[in-house]
């Protein structure tokens, strides 16, 4: 159907975004590559020459590594569940008919407005302050001890915090997924007498498939690289190093440039993998 | 829309869905409500709903603190600038890629989205020695360049899901007709993907005004916008709530407003394709 | 009158074809603490001396911290003055990174600044960075509760009548802490206390041979006491608690005792932020018995960093604002209260300021501490709170973390004490001590 000159109108139009961006890749990944071949020690003196593998070597043997890789894991899921679950939940009600809806719409979307940075220090202090806190406020209410969350449930807290940014975003796909459902294949199971229960499941979720893999996609791009909301709340205390924020300890906090760049690899090389999944599902579903 | 909805369940779905919206958008509206409050008030027990001494006073002491239209500035032009920008380089492409297939047109697209997947303090110090050689620090240009090269694969991957949904036969139509390919975007093309490339925009311009890293690392006095502005009011000595509350209400204010106003259009477009 | 005008012109002239002492902009990185806002507030004084103007970049320490070691580190030239502590000086001083601070004018009296002060922000005998305030740290008790428990708090308090006090003051139905202190993980939060807080143990960081010591005896008592005493009299949550927490449980009357920087003084004793101005009492921090006590030092400083371009109107800004008449300058539009302290020797003979109730036990804690003799036992380093070497706030930080879990109670001790040691000896390695 494409001709040859459309073929090759084509390849120059795209020409600008693919260099662009193989440049945006490729020069910070070649810098960051050698780096982490060098000892590099901004505060003594910058780049002290050849390391071989040993950046490599004690960025994995640390003993932060594996827990900084479980710590993203756990937030990463832990958010992609939350979202999903209450996104499809969410979404339904808010394509049911009621007053009002325009206004809950944009009550339930503003929280996706939000700087990282301020939802952060805005949940922490004014919400999961084990004195200050609006929780703590009610939990000394119904007379229970409040629960000190930055320590005791780290992670709960920024899953909570992490899900609540992005909930509005897996609703608004999830949402208009729903509306587009064909109303007249509804009304008939309905009429055969199936069970709302099994609408769902039969009906509701398989249409839904394709919209929920995009959200799991933008979301994990965007969770994979979460640091302000660790930054401001734990800064990577009681757990809660991911490896991102390793990687910005051994960097900024350390100053070992080589060894943050070596660190810098491996999540690359883990996002990698990570993607590589998600394309696969993604990939096949989009075609489909 | 056939289906017959009794009153009692519409009152119930009002209620639920109200309540929900209320609880989610309940820590933005105790940002709100905090920052009219004193210091004091802003951490009293039993807490303050309404009844308190309203005052602007945190709003002044963080106006003469910090030039808030500066760093307001700052961040519509580079919020505004990198999307832009964005949206031109990314057109030509997503339109070759959804109207001119070819077997590597998906790959090229994931390995676009991939890039996104670098974690940024990782090449801090690259980045940040390249801006110094290019004399791009603290420059409003150098983070165009930068937020628009992160967000750019988001764009691409938006336009081309919209610009799949356009049915080919009417470019066919048009170049039987004898249009040029210019004629073909411009007078074709683009009015019936103005809905998606203004979600596009939209949500872009939602997430390079949120950036908070390259915004705050690559910027001294000059360049900064709300992100840095925010970060000198995060942790202070002393009481801070209601300081915070207010310099965090100036700072989503601008892009909670532009949200909302622009919501039915985002809602509208935000698919990336997941409908059919 | 002639003369003067001719001269005045003669002048102008030779300066604007030098350009040495034109109206500049210059950038200046500082944190958000209270001082350096009323610093920011006062820019004006300087722009109508002077003729030059300031572009402020006010940060959270955190994030100013990571801000200007990027810029120093590659030379990117984006700040002309930065506002950095005892830290970091001598490190940046040795690496040539910063403008000498040899030249300033007599009238700026170099000779007044503390010498525990200037001795702390120079490397090899030249003075790097000009201290805006210091502090040390010392015991801040609510007079009224030490009083209730039938107590009297003396000038040199030991560590087990802190802890005896304390525990005597709690009052848990009532809200009352006996003691509140920093647990926060960060080395210069928690770990700054700890660290403090073991030399009076006995315990070192690094023996002579840069070698760690957390396997070491002391450091288990250190840990082992503090832990116990916030268990029994701290409040809840401590763990995540730094000086700003600790603050303003102070000021609402939530603390019996404190041990903290000396600047928190101003604040707690400031009728408009805090509950209990009228009844805090000073007490120098804790010792055992060993012969060092539990208190650091600290100041913030502005430094010149080396290669920008207005370094002469740099020097003028450090000239006027670490000067006696800017200190003159806070007194009057804000009370001696405010001024910034610590930094001064004339400061501590000001009739006018001793009358401020903290004067006199903040420089008696700021006389009493050694940046070079820091530890019972002999250590290679400088510093009281922290090692002055590069690789320290890597790994304090990473360690000040073991130390936070173990008080939250999610390891033990000696569990945190083992990481900490594994930490320490790998980051040595690595930096090939």
């Amino acid at each position: 159907m494409a001709t040859k000159a459309s073929r090759s109108a084509a390849r120059i139009m795209m020409a600008p975004a693919v260099i662009l961006l193989l440049g945006w890749m490729l020069v910070p990944l070649i810098m960051t590559l050698w780096f982490s071949f060098r000892t590099y020690l901004p505060l003594r003196g910058g780049d002290l020459g050849f390391a071989g593998i040993d950046n490599y070597i004690r960025f994995v043997t640390s003993s932060a590594f594996w827990p900084a890789v479980v710590a993203t894991m756990t937030i990463v899921v832990g958010a992609l569940l939350i979202t999903v679950v209450f996104g499809v939940l969410l979404a339904l009600l808010l394509d049911q008919p009621m007053w009002g809806q325009g206004i809950v719409r944009i009550l339930v979307i503003a929280p996706f407005f939000v700087m990282p940075t301020v939802s952060g220090l805005v949940w922490k202090n004014m919400f999961l302050d084990s004195v200050n806190g609006l929780f703590s406020h009610v939990f000394k209410f119904f007379g229970a001890t409040p629960v000190e969350w930055m320590i005791d449930k780290p992670f709960f807290s920024i899953i909570l915090i992490v899900s609540w940014q992005w909930l509005p975003f897996a609703t608004l796909i999830l949402l208009t997924a729903i509306q587009s459902l064909d109303s007249e294949q509804l009304e008939a199971a309905e009429m055969d007498g199936a069970p709302p229960l099994k609408r769902f499941w039969f009906i509701t979720i398989p249409h839904l498939s394709r919209a929920i893999t995009v959200v799991l996609l933008i979301e994990t791009i965007f969770l994979l690289s979460i640091f302000a909301e660790i930054f401001v709340t734990t800064a990577g205390a009681f757990g809660t190093k991911t490896l991102t924020y390793l990687i910005f300890q051994r960097v900024l906090e350390s100053q070992n440039v080589g060894l943050g760049s070596a660190g810098g690899v491996y999540a690359i090389v883990l996002a990698n993998i990570v993607a590589f999944f998600l394309m696969r599902i993604v990939g096949k579903n989009l075609d489909a | 829309m056939a289906r017959a909805v009794t009153s009692r369940r519409k009152t119930i779905n009002t209620a639920l869905a109200w309540g929900v919206g209320l609880i989610i958008f309940f820590p933005i509206l105790w940002t709100i409500l905090t920052s009219f409050k004193t210091e004091g008030d802003a951490i009293a027990y039993p807490p303050k709903f309404l009844f308190f001494d309203w005052t602007l006073e945190n709003y002044s002491v963080v106006q003469e603190r910090s030039d808030y239209m500066r760093y307001l500035w700052n961040s519509v032009i580079i919020a505004g600038g990198s999307t832009l920008l964005g949206i031109i380089i990314a057109v030509p492409a997503a339109w070759s890629m959804a109207f001119v297939p070819s077997k590597r047109t998906k790959d090229i697209l994931m390995w676009m989205l991939s890039t996104k997947m670098l974690p940024a303090v990782g090449v801090l110090y690259p980045i940040y020695l390249m801006f110094i050689k290019l004399g791009l620090l603290d420059t409003r240009i150098g983070l165009v360049i930068v937020l628009m090269l992160i967000n750019l694969p988001i764009i691409v991957w938006m336009l081309y899901t919209y610009f799949k949904e356009i049915p080919g036969e009417i470019l066919e139509a048009a170049r039987m007709d004898g249009a040029t390919l210019k004629e073909e975007i411009l007078h074709v093309l683009t009015p019936m993907a103005v809905p998606g490339i203004a979600s596009t925009i939209l949500l872009n311009v939602i997430l390079a005004w949120n950036e908070a890293f390259w915004t705050l690392n690559l910027t001294a006095a000059k360049a900064g916008p709300l992100t840095a502005f925010i970060a000198s009011y995060s942790s202070p000595e002393g009481l801070f709530y209601a300081k915070l509350s207010a310099a965090s209400t100036m700072a989503i204010a601008p892009i909670l407003i532009l949200g909302w106003f622009s919501q039915k259009q985002l809602v509208r477009g935000l698919t990336f394709g997941a409908v059919k | 009158m002639y003369l003067r005008n001719a001269l005045c012109a003669a002048m102008a002239l030779t300066l604007a074809a030098g350009g040495a002492a034109q109206a500049e902009s210059i950038t200046i990185a500082t944190v958000n603490n209270g001082d350096m806002i009323r610093m920011q507030g006062l820019t004006e004084d300087f722009t109508a001396k002077t003729g030059h103007t300031v572009e402020w970049v006010t940060l959270e320490e955190n994030v100013l911290r990571q801000r200007v070691t990027t810029d120093i580190s590659t030379n990117g030239g984006q700040f002309d003055i930065m506002t950095i502590g005892m830290y970091e000086t001598p490190i940046w001083g040795k690496n040539g990174w910063l403008v000498p601070l040899d030249d300033l004018s007599a009238d700026y009296d170099v000779a007044d600044i503390l010498p525990a002060m200037s001795g702390g922000l120079s490397y090899e005998g030249t003075l790097y960075a000009a201290p805006f305030y210091g502090e040390s740290s010392m015991v801040m008790y609510r007079t009224d509760l030490m009083e209730k428990a039938g107590l009297s708090m003396p000038e040199a308090p030991t560590w087990e009548f802190i802890r005896e006090a304390a525990a005597a003051m709690t009052d848990r139905d009532n809200d009352i802490n006996g003691i509140c202190l920093r647990g926060k993980a960060g080395w210069g939060e928690g770990g700054a206390f700890i660290t403090a807080m073991s030399n009076s143990f006995g315990a070192r960081w690094f023996d002579e041979s840069w070698k760690p010591t957390f396997d070491s005896e002391a450091w288990a008592n250190t840990l082992n006491f503090y832990k116990g005493m916030m268990d029994e009299s701290g409040p809840a949550g401590y763990a995540t608690n730094g000086f700003n927490e600790n603050l303003s449980l102070f000021q609402q009357g939530k603390c019996g005792m404190w041990i903290d920087a000396t600047v928190a003084a101003s604040f707690v004793t400031n009728p408009n932020d805090s509950t209990v101005a009228d009844s805090v009492g000073f007490a120098l921090a804790p010792d055992n018995g060993l012969g060092k006590r539990s208190n650091w030092l600290w100041a913030w400083a502005l430094a010149i960093p080396a290669g920008t371009q207005k370094e002469a109107a740099a020097k003028e800004f450090i000239e006027w604002a670490t000067s006696k008449s800017y200190i003159e300058l806070v007194a009057a539009k804000e009370g001696w209260a405010n001024v910034p302290p610590g930094a001064r020797t004339s400061l501590y003979e000001n009739p006018d300021y001793l009358a401020v109730p903290f004067a006199k036990m903040t420089l008696e804690s700021i006389l009493s501490a050694d940046p070079n003799n820091p530890t019972v036992d002999p250590v290679p380093y400088v510093g009281i709170q922290f090692a002055a070497i590069p690789e320290f706030a890597g790994i304090a930080t990473d360690v000040s973390q073991e130390f936070s879990a173990a008080y939250a109670g999610q390891q033990t001790v000696e569990e945190a004490l083992e990481k900490a040691q594994a930490i320490a000896t790998d980051a040595m390695e690595a930096a090939g001590y």
